[in-house]
């Protein structure tokens, strides 16, 4: 096993994959919380929400739709969250942030369950992207290849518009120092508004192209929670590069670990938290100034 | 121009200033000067709506002053906040552009900026942090300038800069002066401060305890001993 090339390839592209699924959820979350300061817990229940409005947009549309429509629908909610939570707490402080936004989880999952029902649902994946490509010498799902070059697009359109666009500067600007970017006559208030919804409908993302590998069930929003945490954690809580960073080590520590020590999976990637934390409590990757 | 009246305003329940009254003539520099803690920073920032006013009136052009820093930046105010606040992921180009281009249009063009501060022009690709305290120092004034301002507000410019650095920041804000730009200038400094200022009030406890002309206040020994140390 240790020599076959193609064997180390195969797990590389699923630690690839993995990590392009938490990048996109975590990316959002990231954003949200270097410009906003504001603690979402709740981003997790955005991503399951997403991956149910996938399961009904794809039963009548199919998939094509529910990639597009889906992130759209989440988005949506993000703006009624905004406008009837976060505004009004971000002022708050991070205990009551958490508190709320907590609350929110199970809120949102009840509501899952009540629209959706209990039982699991199932996301077929497009005829399109059903079978096996040729990668690097191995066979490996042409969806699998499809997350990972959406991961890549995503985090290459987002690297564009924050390091070459004027918004994107405007948006770093208010990350490093919102009365300032004010002072420079930014409508902070405004962008904080379009960044949460952008976050929002990445959450969103995550979840539709998530849906067909895993069932789509209500608890899907917490299973999520703590990978996506700790992403951010190791990776240091501000933009792209950080959240990039951290879920490429996510990925790899777990997918790895459960190859090569599979008694220690589970707690490797605790351990590798642990040790941010006590070596670099910034994270990794820690904001400029 | 810019005229506090009975302005009352500080952080959180904390109350810094009490009834502040100031004006500001077109034209002309006004100096706040004071001890530490007297009130001269948080007077700027309620001016630049970065703090609330909870009771008195501030007006800008005859009208009363917008709300939120944004607006405010909008209506003709630019803002040079004692920490410089440069913005440490972007490059000095695009501390620069962030201004010029919401503003642009006004006789501060980039070009023109790097003229009054030309070290700015060698560092153009540089991080906001990879700067000298005096090259943000310039930088600072140069974003703030590019907002076309019709007035400039200064927080404590000489703050932490060396000697040779304070009299080039001290000739370029005259010439400034002499082009008619109206500033209000927060300043330790009691020789920077009225080399530069046409007006004076000085701040004792929040609130203006003398007000009159740069050359009043230079003659006037008292003052300077009882209010700012001198």
């Amino acid at each position: 096993m240790i020599t076959d090339l193609g064997f180390w390839t195969l797990q590389a592209l699923n630690a690839l994959q993995l990590s392009m699924l938490l990048f996109l959820l975590s990316v959002g979350l990231t954003v949200i919380f270097g410009l906003m300061h504001f603690v979402n817990l709740a981003h997790g229940a955005l991503y399951a929400l997403g991956a149910y409005f996938a399961a009904s947009v794809a039963a009548m549309w199919g998939y094509w739709a529910a990639l597009l429509l889906a992130p759209v629908a989440v988005a949506g909610v993000g703006v009624l969250l905004y406008s009837g939570f976060i505004q009004r707490m971000r002022k708050s402080g991070p205990m009551a942030q958490v508190l709320v936004t907590f609350g929110l989880i199970f809120v949102l999952l009840d509501m899952t369950r009540i629209v959706w029902g209990d039982l699991p649902l199932a996301i077929e994946v497009p005829a399109m992207l059903g079978g096996r490509l040729a990668v690097l010498g191995v066979e490996y799902p042409t969806y699998r290849v499809f997350i990972i070059v959406l991961g890549l697009v995503v985090l290459g359109g987002l690297a564009f518009v924050l390091g070459r666009t004027q918004i994107g500067a405007m948006i770093r600007a208010g990350v490093d120092n919102d009365e300032m970017a004010a002072c420079l006559g930014i409508n902070v208030e405004r962008l904080f508004f379009c960044v949460f919804c952008v976050g929002c409908a990445l959450a969103g993302l995550a979840g539709v192209v998530a849906a067909p590998l895993l069932s789509v069930s209500p608890d899907m929003s917490l299973q999520i929670l703590i990978p996506t945490l700790i992403v951010i954690v190791i990776g240091g809580l501000c933009l792209l590069q950080r959240g990039v960073a951290g879920a490429l080590l996510f990925g790899f520590v777990q997918t790895f670990g459960a190859v090569l020590a599979p008694q220690l999976s589970s707690v490797l990637i605790y351990a590798l938290l642990a040790a941010v934390l006590v070596i670099k409590p910034v994270g990794l990757f820690p904001a400029k100034g | 121009m810019l005229e506090l009246n009975a302005v009352n305003s500080g952080y959180g329940e904390t109350q810094v200033l009490y009834g502040m009254n100031v004006t500001a003539q077109p034209g002309r520099v006004l100096a706040i000067l004071g001890r530490n803690g007297a009130g001269k920073s948080t007077t700027l920032k309620t001016i630049m709506g970065l703090l609330p006013t909870k009771s008195g009136t501030i007006t800008f052009d005859g009208a009363p002053i917008a709300k939120r820093p944004f607006d405010i930046a909008k209506s003709g105010i630019a803002y040079v906040p004692e920490t410089r606040d440069i913005f440490p992921s972007l490059s000095v180009r695009e501390n620069l552009e962030l201004a010029s281009k919401r503003f642009g249009g006004g006789a501060w063009t980039i070009e023109r900026v790097i003229d009054l501060f030309p070290r700015l022009g060698e560092r153009m690709d540089n991080g906001g942090m990879q700067l000298s305290g005096g090259e943000q120092q310039m930088l600072a004034i140069a974003r703030a300038l590019l907002m076309n301002p019709r007035l400039l507000v200064l927080d404590e410019p000489t703050e932490g800069l060396a000697p040779i650095i304070v009299k080039l920041i001290h000739d370029k804000l005259q010439d400034l002066r002499r082009e008619g730009l109206s500033m209000v200038l927060v300043e330790q400094n009691f020789g920077f401060a009225t080399s530069l200022a046409d007006d004076v009030v000085v701040v004792g406890k929040g609130q203006v305890v003398w007000s009159g002309s740069a050359a009043e206040i230079r003659a006037d020994a008292e003052t300077q001993h009882k209010w700012l140390g001198v």
